[in-house]
């Protein structure tokens, strides 16, 4: 059997600690519909001064295929945890960012309908354009989803594939 | 010893399981317990070379060694966002 080598930077690294505070999830796995502006306002604090929201939708189509829905899966206790490693990661890497939240949605899923949502919050705008583009990257990369694309005539599961051994990203 | 195995995706439907209850020798490592299911499930053989593992919803090499009661997944190529 081929056994692929454990890369070192999908290793757990080590970072400031953001979890799951009190009554807001900053990180979940859930079944329910997303809304942009209640993942941004996990973030409400008196000291920010901008956020930033990626939001991912079902597209109807790829690589010229029609797509009927997609079928989110995810090993959900691990995923909210790798989604804590992501926001640790990018504090430790942009120190101005305050705090991440990343709601991932799994299940059935319309066109049109919200994938994801990844908020960040500082108190001022520079960085965080770098940062969220690092979330969104790192979570295809390493958080245990998976999604299954479903077409007219036919099913597959969706993936860029693990990244190639090396170094950091 | 006993462990719990979880599978996700086209190895989920491949098998047509979400879980294993898995017997096997104590001192067992990740890579055996691969071993002895591709024994057992045949399926599972097409996406193993693609496979990581999880160790208690922690990545990790094959090398670990695996206790009493762990929960150790298989994680195909995944595919958020």
């Amino acid at each position: 059997m081929r056994v692929m080598k454990w890369p070192s930077y999908l290793l757990w690294g080590e970072g400031r600690q953001q979890m799951n505070e009190g009554a807001t999830k900053l990180f979940e796995i859930t079944t329910d519909e997303l809304s942009a502006d209640e993942v941004v306002g996990r973030l409400a604090d008196p000291d920010i001064g901008a956020v930033i929201a990626f939001v991912g939708v079902v597209r109807g189509s790829t690589d010229g295929r029609e797509v009927r829905y997609l079928e989110y899966e995810a090993y959900p206790e691990m995923a909210q945890d790798v989604l804590q490693q992501i926001a640790d990661e990018i504090r430790e890497r942009w120190k101005t960012i305050h705090r991440v939240a990343i709601v991932h949605r799994v299940g059935r899923l319309e066109i049109g309908e919200i994938s994801v949502v990844i908020a960040l919050s500082a108190a001022h705008r520079r960085e965080v354009f770098g940062a969220v583009h690092y979330a969104i990257d790192r979570l295809k990369e390493i958080a245990p989803v998976w999604k299954k694309e479903v077409w007219t005539d036919g099913a597959e599961w969706k993936s860029e594939g693990w990244q190639k051994e090396g170094g950091e990203p | 010893m006993r462990v719990k195995v979880r599978l996700f995706g086209a190895p989920r439907e491949a098998l047509g399981k979400r879980e294993i209850q898995q017997d096997l020798p104590s001192g067992s490592t990740v890579q055996d317990l691969m071993d002895l299911l591709m024994e057992e499930y045949p399926a599972l053989r097409s996406h193993s070379s693609m496979i990581r593992m999880a160790l208690n919803r922690k990545y990790v090499l094959l090398e670990a060694q695996l206790r009493e009661g762990d929960e150790v997944a298989f994680i195909p190529p995944v595919g958020g966002g």
